[in-house]
């Protein structure tokens, strides 16, 4: 037996299921993350897969966390090895003091365990070969099996995991039965053969509240469908694909005339990137909303048309949800590696908006509103998602949304207007904030027609190499991007409880792994004042935030400290008042690796005075 | 010579159209092509097929890529709004626009550098999507704005003005073109409108994916001996299979034509094509029958014009994809946003 005592946590574990892929053990994983939150205990669950159809391992990880800390924690304390080909890792992986949950139908050798592990065997093939005959049936329900066996082990009410199966299985009362008859398998069998529960256990809470349990694609694009996106144009890449099907599934539900059943919406499946932006960019020009999905390697291939987008002025938005680069990089794996190649994609000088959503509730919020910037600032507009939000179910606050809100479809002139006399110049700055008006392609028989051109034009968009001109219309874009500026979302200040000559900054999905962390570096006694960006071009107040403050730690999932490059490029900031802290190995950042990384610099700190450290 | 403005007058007896416009209301700007360009020639025909169809200029739009043939839209309907987009990209560009609002006319230009080779793929998935448009390839065989260099049409065998000999194999975009299912095919000359303004006309009143080729010998960099792109060459070996009318409305058949020589296609908007055959043989409704000959005439050397394929019953992308008869671009937060108790229940439903 282990000297080491077994974890003992109640509602405050990470359990890991180590699958094969193709096995049908997700939506079995997915129960298991459900019915804990309907003991009121949020968990946070996460995907690891391969890019690849079947029998290559995959894991799906289940943080249960009372507290609602929603980022990756790192570490395992129970593992479901269903997976020989990965076993030796998997067991090398459990905390000390954890349990490993296997298959115990054929012996393994002592040497395959460790010492300072609980082990538990149940005999999943031999419960499940006794009881079905279809190999297919044998395959899926014994991951129910293996569910009701957790159930006993870790103390669930069996009650709530069949109502949720009930759920799923409505109107197929024989699938519904024998998925619960599954359950009781299993669970029964562990309750007569082991101690049951073991450390871990959960207990019901009331910490969920009215949290929904949703992926960040699919709540981008129904920010696309409330946004008013009418054209979608996509080709398929990990992790953004789920973007596009989410978008038909929700059309589907919401955007048909009720009347003739006819679409209000238009999705096209483009032979490749380009077509797809071209696509979005022919729309928008026509004042339809547009769309398209990608990622990283979908960025490159766009980006000439991008830069149309930004020398022409028409509205584009494009969501990357982005993984691990560069070239093809690993799909599958997790990234905020294109904050520089969007900030400037193209040729030439170019800049464009960027929307960083912490959550799903966020890219809904940040896809809605990227429609109205886009129609706006009559530009591109970036949603970057990653693959960590988009493709993980994620607790998020229920969306919201208001009746009264109206889109903001930007300058438009109309054909009244036009009649009343109004001076129309495609590129005539009238405000000042340096967005022109446009009109729609067949607006008015004989007023408002312009050439849009990639090439240098004048304010009324005729043709010009003029270096005057050119640089008029340079200097007019740049004025633009200040504009857009107090448009974006702003940066989000939150200050540590004591007075503090340190600051955070950081984005996107490192957000619940970040505040975390916070509480882990104040147990350490590291106080930090936290600002997290929200959009590019940045508001005023980031400058002011490093200002105000010594230095200022720049947390991003990169490993060429992406956003700290902009800071430094944009804002004209010392780099060295700010520090990297970079994770860029393909797994979610977790609040572990930024409170040893900030702390082990604080520590370093107290013993070496800055003025020596920096010089 | 875009600095002379073009002078807005014009006589006060010209002729209007049902519309009360006049050919001046269908031009554009001057153009900054060479004197004597076979593009020109396809710009005038554009104008006249647009005058004769009566067609409102504001309500087309016309798209193109980069080239010599894409900077043509602005000399033609200058009421219009152009967009000369991205090398080999008119396709998609147009697509997406056609998406936004069906209820205009989309009149693609494009060159031969622009949609068989850096483009080739967006020509070719335009075409097999059906998109309602008409598809004019201003086809010289070369790069006229890069001058003279070889484009992916000129024939195996041709030489270059500065004496190069190709040795690539020629692409057929009228072929591809029947391959992929156009449902409106044809190829003309830039020297000889009266064969090609009725087809621009046809095609324009086509609902679906038209396509038409159009030889337009450079006269800059292909109008040698050597090139199968001059107007010598394209002359010598033009093989028409058959000069078409378009009737459109109430107008009736006033032309006399011999009996059994004339065969009328009725499209879908009640236009009506009146094809006078020259070739007995040619059948324009034989998909397969069009890329036999189009192979057997290719081979003896010959051009093969007219129209080569309409199927008067085509439908389009707006009719794969079901969508409202409202253009999309029209749509306002009440037709699209589904609203907050929509969302309520959505949110119950994740819990």
């Amino acid at each position: 037996m282990s000297v080491q005592s077994p974890i003992s946590s109640v509602n405050d574990f990470v359990v890991r299921f180590a699958n094969v892929n193709g096995s049908g053990s997700a939506s079995a994983n997915e129960l298991f993350a459900r019915s804990i939150l309907r003991h009121g205990v949020p968990v946070s669950p996460r995907n690891i897969f391969p890019s690849n159809i079947q029998g290559l391992p995959t894991w799906y990880e289940v943080r249960v966390t009372e507290a609602g800390h929603l980022g990756a924690r790192g570490g395992v304390d129970l593992m479901v090895a269903m997976n020989p080909q990965t076993w030796d890792k998997d067991v090398a992986s459990i905390e000390p003091g954890g349990y490993l949950f296997y298959d115990s139908t054929k012996p393994m050798p002592t040497s395959k365990f460790r010492e300072d592990i609980s082990v538990i065997g149940v005999p999943l093939t031999a419960i499940t070969n006794s009881t079905y005959t279809d190999p297919r049936q044998r395959q899926l329900f014994k991951n129910i099996i293996y569910l009701g066996a957790l159930c006993a082990l870790l103390d669930l009410d069996p009650k709530l995991v069949e109502q949720l199966i009930g759920e799923q299985y409505k109107g197929k009362e024989k699938l519904l039965s024998s998925n619960v008859h599954a359950l009781h398998l299993g669970r029964d069998w562990a309750l007569q053969n082991l101690k049951c529960p073991i450390g871990l256990r959960v207990k019901k809470s009331d910490k969920v509240g009215d949290r929904i349990f949703i992926e960040g694609n699919s709540a981008a694009a129904l920010g696309a469908v409330y946004g008013g996106a009418t054209v979608c144009a996509w080709y398929p890449i990990t992790p953004s694909s789920s973007v596009a099907e989410a978008f038909t599934a929700h059309c589907k539900k919401y955007r048909h005339d009720p009347a003739t059943g006819k679409a209000k919406y238009a999705i096209v499946q483009g032979e490749d990137e380009l077509a797809s932006i071209g696509i979005v960019i022919g729309a928008s020009w026509n004042g339809a909303r547009a769309f398209t999905a990608t990622s990283g390697p979908g960025i490159s291939l766009m980006t000439e048309f991008i830069g149309l987008s930004y020398f022409a002025e028409i509205p584009a938005v494009i969501m990357n949800i982005q993984r691990a680069g560069p070239s093809t990089g690993m799909p599958t794996r997790t990234q905020q590696c294109d904050v520089i190649s969007c900030a400037y994609a193209s040729h030439g000088d170019t800049k464009h908006v960027l929307l960083f959503p912490e959550d799903p509730a966020e890219a809904f919020e940040f896809a809605a509103a990227a429609f109205d910037l886009a129609e706006r600032l009559q530009t591109t507009i970036f949603v970057m998602l990653d693959l960590d939000i988009g493709m993980n179910h994620r607790l998020s606050r229920p969306l919201k949304w208001d009746d009264a809100r109206q889109y903001d479809r930007g300058k438009v002139m109309t054909a009244d207007m036009l009649d009343e006399g109004r001076d129309f110049g495609r590129y005539l700055d009238v405000d000042g904030d340096g967005i022109p008006y446009r009109t729609y392609p067949g607006t008015h028989p004989t007023k408002g027609s312009y050439f849009t051109r990639g090439t240098s034009r004048d304010r009324y968009a005729r043709y010009s190499e003029e270096g005057a001109v050119y640089a008029d219309n340079m200097q007019r874009l740049v004025r633009k991007f200040e504009t857009a500026q107090d448009m974006v979302p702003r940066p989000l200040q939150a200050n540590a409880a004591k007075p503090t000559k340190y600051g955070v900054i950081y984005f996107g999905s490192t957000s619940p792994a970040m505040d975390e962390a916070i509480g882990l570096l104040e147990s350490r006694g590291h106080h930090l004042d936290r600002l997290r960006i929200r959009a590019f071009p940045f508001h005023s107040s980031v400058a002011s935030f490093i200002a105000d403050h010594d230095f200022v730690y720049v947390v991003e999932q990169n490993r060429d400290a992406q956003l700290r490059q902009l800071i430094v490029n944009e804002n004209g900031i010392d780099p060295v008042r700010l520090v990297p802290i970079l994770h860029y190995d393909g797994t979610p950042i977790t609040a572990r690796f930024i409170a040893s990384s900030i702390g082990d610099h604080q520590d370093h700190l107290k013993v070496t005075p800055l003025r020596k450290a920096v010089s | 010579m875009t600095y002379i403005a073009k002078p807005k007058f014009h006589h006060p007896g010209l002729k209007k159209n049902e519309l009360g416009y006049t050919h001046r209301d269908y031009e554009g700007k001057i153009s900054t092509l060479c004197a004597g360009c076979g593009h020109d020639s396809i710009t005038a025909s554009i104008i006249e097929a647009c005058y004769e169809l009566s067609i409102a200029p504001h309500r087309v739009a016309k798209i193109s890529g980069i080239g010599c043939s894409s900077k043509t839209p602005d000399y033609f309907l200058g009421n219009s709004h152009g967009f000369n987009s991205v090398h080999g990209r008119m396709p998609s560009v147009l697509t997406g626009a056609n998406l936004a609002n069906r209820d205009l006319i989309y009149l693609g230009v494009s060159g031969d550098g622009d949609s068989a080779s850096i483009g080739f793929g967006q020509f070719a998935h335009s075409i097999r999507r059906g998109v309602n448009m008409t598809y004019i390839v201003e086809n010289n065989g070369v790069y006229g704005l890069t001058k003279g260099q070889f484009s992916a049409t000129a024939d195996r065998g041709s030489k270059s003005k500065k004496g190069v000999t190709n040795t690539d194999n020629a692409i057929d975009l009228v072929a591809i073109a029947l391959q992929l299912g156009a449902t409106f095919v044809a190829r003309s000359f830039s020297g000889d409108k009266t064969q090609l303004v009725p087809l621009i006309a046809a095609a324009i009143r086509h609902k679906g994916a038209s396509f038409i080729d159009v030889i337009s010998p450079c006269i800059a960099f292909n109008n040698h001996a050597g090139s199968t792109k001059s107007f010598d060459y394209v002359r010598e070996h033009n093989d028409a299979v058959n000069r078409l009318d378009v009737l459109v409305g109430r107008d009736p058949i006033s032309v006399d034509y011999a009996p059994g020589t004339v065969q009328v296609v009725e499209q879908h908007d009640g236009t009506k094509l009146a094809l006078r055959k020259l070739d007995a043989d040619y059948d324009p409704h034989d998909r397969l029958g069009a890329q036999t000959f189009l192979q057997k005439h290719a081979a003896k050397g010959q051009i093969v014009t007219g129209l080569l394929y309409v199927d008067p019953d085509a439908d389009d992308l707006h009719t794969h994809l079901d969508t409202v008869e409202t253009p999309l671009n029209t749509l306002d937060e009440k037709a699209l946003c589904p609203g907050s108790a929509a969302l309520d229940k959505l949110n119950a439903s994740l819990r």
